[in-house]
């Protein structure tokens, strides 16, 4: 009780919510959504459309956390980039078109007893950790595009220099692994 | 805004590709929840630099080089799983035991009646994956180097 009258002192309502905090719980319930029909529709060529909404709805919840440039990297490299991706290893695989059957694997009910604990558990400790937590999102934009190179070329430049090593290899490696032998077709 | 908000989209974001890492049967699929999975830790990353106001901004750093990260490795995974559809004919994880241990007392695991299973199965140790003689695309390139 002397919590909740401390929290009332600080300003922050317990039930009056701010117009951030609805915009956030309604986006949230939408890409929760998405994310849960992306991973159990039995079409699989919806599922990629469907993580696309998941992947857009969690680029809009940057922008309402004050992450402008975290958003839109987002929507570029996940929307544009990674479900063109896994579109095109769908279309690759022969993935079927229409309802498949066998999308699911025999331990569904085991894996949704493990989900399902999971997230009981985390969202217990989560909210019992934060409860009396607020983020101040009024004292200016925590992301913009000059805060985030700032100190992405201030203070990470050696690890920004070896991941784009890293990623390099690693397109590297993804070429020569789907590539076919050249020696085979002599 | 309050902190749980986040927190708790990014705990069911996680569990839903928990999920789907572990229900789902088709390889890419299973990409895809990893992908959910990765997109959860993320929103962590980004709401609690914003929270303490860092000043180094290592929250966003790191989101940042885990979507780079995460980026390579579809790539690399998208890479790995047509290598296996190629060389074997599907993409289902569940087929994919060749390194599982053998049936106790000889009895047939039910899933063996399949004939991509048994397509699969029958490489034997001295084929490797690269030159297994029993696949559908190299059946195509052994008629396409017919009609050359």
């Amino acid at each position: 009780m002397s919590t909740a009258v401390q929290l009332a002192a600080t300003g922050h309502g317990f039930l009056s919510p701010t117009g951030v905090e609805i915009a956030f719980l309604l986006v949230g319930i939408a890409t929760f959504g998405a994310a849960v029909i992306t991973v159990t529709t039995k079409q699989l060529v919806h599922a990629a459309l469907w993580l696309v909404v998941a992947l857009g709805g969690i680029a809009v919840e940057y922008l309402l956390l004050t992450a402008e440039f975290i958003a839109w990297v987002q929507v570029l490299i996940y929307v544009g980039s990674v479900v063109v991706l896994l579109l095109f290893g769908l279309m690759l695989t022969k993935a079927p078109i229409g309802r498949s059957p066998d999308a699911d694997s025999g331990n569904r009910p085991a894996a949704l007893a493990v989900a399902v604990a999971a997230a009981a558990a985390l969202v217990w400790v989560v909210v019992d950790a934060f409860r009396a937590t607020w983020i101040d999102l009024d004292k200016g934009v925590q992301g913009s595009t000059a805060v985030s190179g700032e100190s992405l070329f201030r203070y990470w430049v050696l690890p920004f220099e070896a991941l784009s090593v890293l990623l390099l290899a690693a397109l590297v490696g993804a070429i020569v692994l789907s590539r076919k032998k050249v020696e085979e077709k002599r | 805004m309050h902190l749980a908000y986040p927190a708790v989209l990014a705990v069911l974001l996680f569990c839903t590709g928990l999920y789907g890492v572990l229900a789902r049967r088709n390889a890419i699929l299973v990409l895809m929840s990893v992908e959910l999975m990765l997109n959860a830790v993320n929103l962590n990353l980004v709401a609690f630099d914003v929270w303490l106001r860092d000043t180094l901004h290592a929250g966003q750093a790191l989101t940042l080089f885990t979507i780079a990260i995460a980026a390579a490795e579809i790539g690399i995974g998208l890479a790995i799983v047509l290598l296996v559809y190629r060389n074997r004919g599907t993409s289902d994880v569940d087929r994919l035991r060749d390194l599982a241990d053998p049936p106790p007392s000889g009895q047939v695991p039910p899933d063996d009646s399949d004939d991509s299973m048994a397509a699969a199965t029958d490489n034997g140790p001295g084929n490797g994956p690269g030159n297994g003689p029993d696949d559908r695309a190299d059946q195509g390139t052994r008629a396409r180097r017919q009609t050359a």
